[in-house]
């Protein structure tokens, strides 16, 4: 998928690209934050049909939406594609030796196998985390792996 | 004192109706506050008569905060990378819109200097305006935009370049005196352009302020200061405004068109009714017939511009249509240039015949605009008839 990025002086940034099944769409970054929603005529790919003007909530409400939609899909994709991966909800407990730590010192990938896709933080997902991304307690860390895989994420997080 | 507030006052809360009716109908207000100023002037139905002076100082301010403006919506970066990529499309812009400017005046005899000017009035278009006028017709994201935007950035630089020969023109300097004048100026500019380029952070560091208030005065009045000392290095006024505005970039602009956007509106109103008021409107019928031979010329070259741009950039027909009706003229910088010239001393038809040109336009358009759509469908939907 290609991402078209052109500037546009004195207004901002227009991203735009073609959906697999035909259809362009697009936003336009305002320098001031807003956002522009674009959605480009079936027929004529210059003209855009409409446009959304979104407020800086509102185009993080909408990219939120769109994130959280796809960890769901993303985790469900993988069951699918390889029989026997399953995830894992682990969350962090007050007192874990993790509660204030980096995801990067938990070295869960080298030392499981599993993955950390996700943290959900007071009903907020963070996807991919990166490893610079600190715990906390009552995080609850989603993982992906073997079952075998999964179970030691689960004792590393409660024991260290 | 107590009849120029009375006169001050009716004044701006006209201009607030007239910009009532502008909104209601989502047209410029520009041409409606031509209008008033040409029905309060010399020679209009209610002339004014003490509140001149505040009107002539708040119009020097008023031009002086639109080209600010206009510089704070560009990074330094954005305009090089303009001028490198879109030189060809901007130069063939300036050839065949300044040219019917030109040719109209050598034509009525009004000599080389009205030339120049006349040049400068049919050849600009607001960029404020046109971006506007994109955004309300939901054309932003179409893919002629990005073209029809970087002429005008490509005007907007032109005219950097283009005020201070037109001063120096004006002022009347020999071909020796000109020159001198000429290379002042380029120094100038060049002093300017390369501390906003290079040194742009370090004014933005001096401007900077946590306060609105000490950011408002330290914003103004440095914008007004270099404004001031570029008029009188004879660079004009409004290329100093309008490269300090480029120096101020980021975050820092954006803070500071918050500020000064309400003064930009309120002075820029009074500079567009001095020019109206300037403006003798018995002096228009003459003229009329002129400027409505310019505006079509413009409205074709400037089509011409936008078919070009567009094809350049590989939009088919109906975005060619759009991008050449966006570019139409639409009065701001016509009026600044025309004003520049009348004040300066130049030939003192080209008023009332930027003012008939921008009121011509006005009205042309923003129809021509609404109605470039609607035409491309007509022509797409013959050709498939035709073909079938």
């Amino acid at each position: 998928m290609d991402v078209e990025r052109t500037a546009l002086p004195g207004i901002g940034l227009q991203h735009v690209f073609t959906t697999a099944k035909g259809r362009r769409i697009g936003t336009i970054s305002h320098r001031d934050g807003r956002r522009d929603l674009l959605v480009y005529d079936r027929v004529d790919p210059d003209t855009c049909v409409l446009t959304v003007p979104l407020t800086v909530e509102e185009a993080n409400a909408l990219a939120e939406l769109l994130g959280t939609a796809r960890i769901v899909e993303r985790l469900t994709e993988l069951h699918r594609q390889v029989e026997g991966l399953v995830s894992a909800q682990i969350p962090i407990a007050a007192g874990s030796p993790y509660d204030g730590r980096t995801l990067g010192d938990a070295q869960i990938r080298t030392r499981t196998g599993a993955s950390i896709v996700a943290v959900v933080r007071d009903g907020n997902v963070v996807a991919s985390p990166r490893p610079d991304f600190g715990f906390q307690a009552r995080d609850i860390v989603v993982v992906v792996g073997t079952a075998e895989g999964t179970a030691a994420v689960g004792d590393i997080l409660a024991t260290g | 004192m107590t009849s120029q507030l009375i006169e001050l006052g009716a004044i701006i809360l006209g201009l607030g109706l007239l910009g009532a009716v502008s909104v209601r109908f989502s047209i410029s207000p520009i041409p409606l506050y031509l209008l008033a100023g040409l029905a309060f002037g010399s020679g209009g139905i209610l002339p004014l008569t003490t509140s001149e002076e505040f009107v002539s100082l708040g119009a020097e301010v008023g031009v002086i905060l639109l080209l600010f403006t206009l510089g704070l919506e560009y990074t330094p970066d954005e305009l090089v990378a303009t001028l490198r990529t879109s030189a060809p499309i901007g130069l063939a812009d300036l050839a065949l819109n300044a040219a019917p400017g030109a040719i109209a005046a050598v034509l009525l005899g009004w000599g080389p200097v009205a030339a120049v000017a006349l040049a400068g009035v049919t050849c600009v278009t607001s960029s404020g305006i046109t971006a506007k006028v994109i955004g309300d017709l939901g054309w932003l994201g179409n893919r002629e935009t990005p073209s029809v935007l970087s002429v005008l950035v490509f005007e907007d630089l032109a005219m950097a370049a283009y005020l201070p020969i037109l001063t120096a023109l004006l002022a009347g300097a020999g071909l020796l005196g000109g020159t001198l004048t000429l290379l002042i100026a380029a120094a100038t500019i060049s002093v300017i352009l390369w501390v906003a380029l290079r040194h742009g952070t370090v004014v933005e560091r001096f401007v900077a302020s946590p306060s609105q208030e000490v950011l408002l005065l330290k914003v103004l009045g440095l914008t007004v200061l270099v404004a001031g000392l570029a008029e009188q290095l004879q660079v004009s006024a409004a290329v100093g405004a309008f490269l300090v505005g480029i120096a101020v970039s980021g975050p820092l602009a954006h803070d500071a068109r918050q500020l000064i956007t309400p003064l930009r509106d309120l002075f820029a109103a009074v500079f567009f009714v001095f020019f109206g008021l300037h403006t003798d409107p018995t002096e228009l019928p003459p003229v009329v017939g002129i400027a409505a031979l310019l505006a079509v010329a413009g409205i074709l070259t400037k089509s011409a511009t936008g078919w070009l741009a567009a094809r350049r950039a590989g939009v088919a027909r109906t975005g060619r249509l759009r991008a050449g009706t966006a570019l139409v003229p639409r009065g701001e910088f016509n009026i600044v240039i025309a004003g520049l010239a009348v004040t300066a001393g130049g030939n003192s038809r080209l008023g009332p015949l930027a003012a008939a040109y921008v009121l011509i336009l006005a009205v042309a358009g923003p129809l021509l605009a609404r109605a470039a759509e609607p035409l491309a469908q007509a022509v797409r939907m013959r050709r498939s008839t035709a073909g079938s």
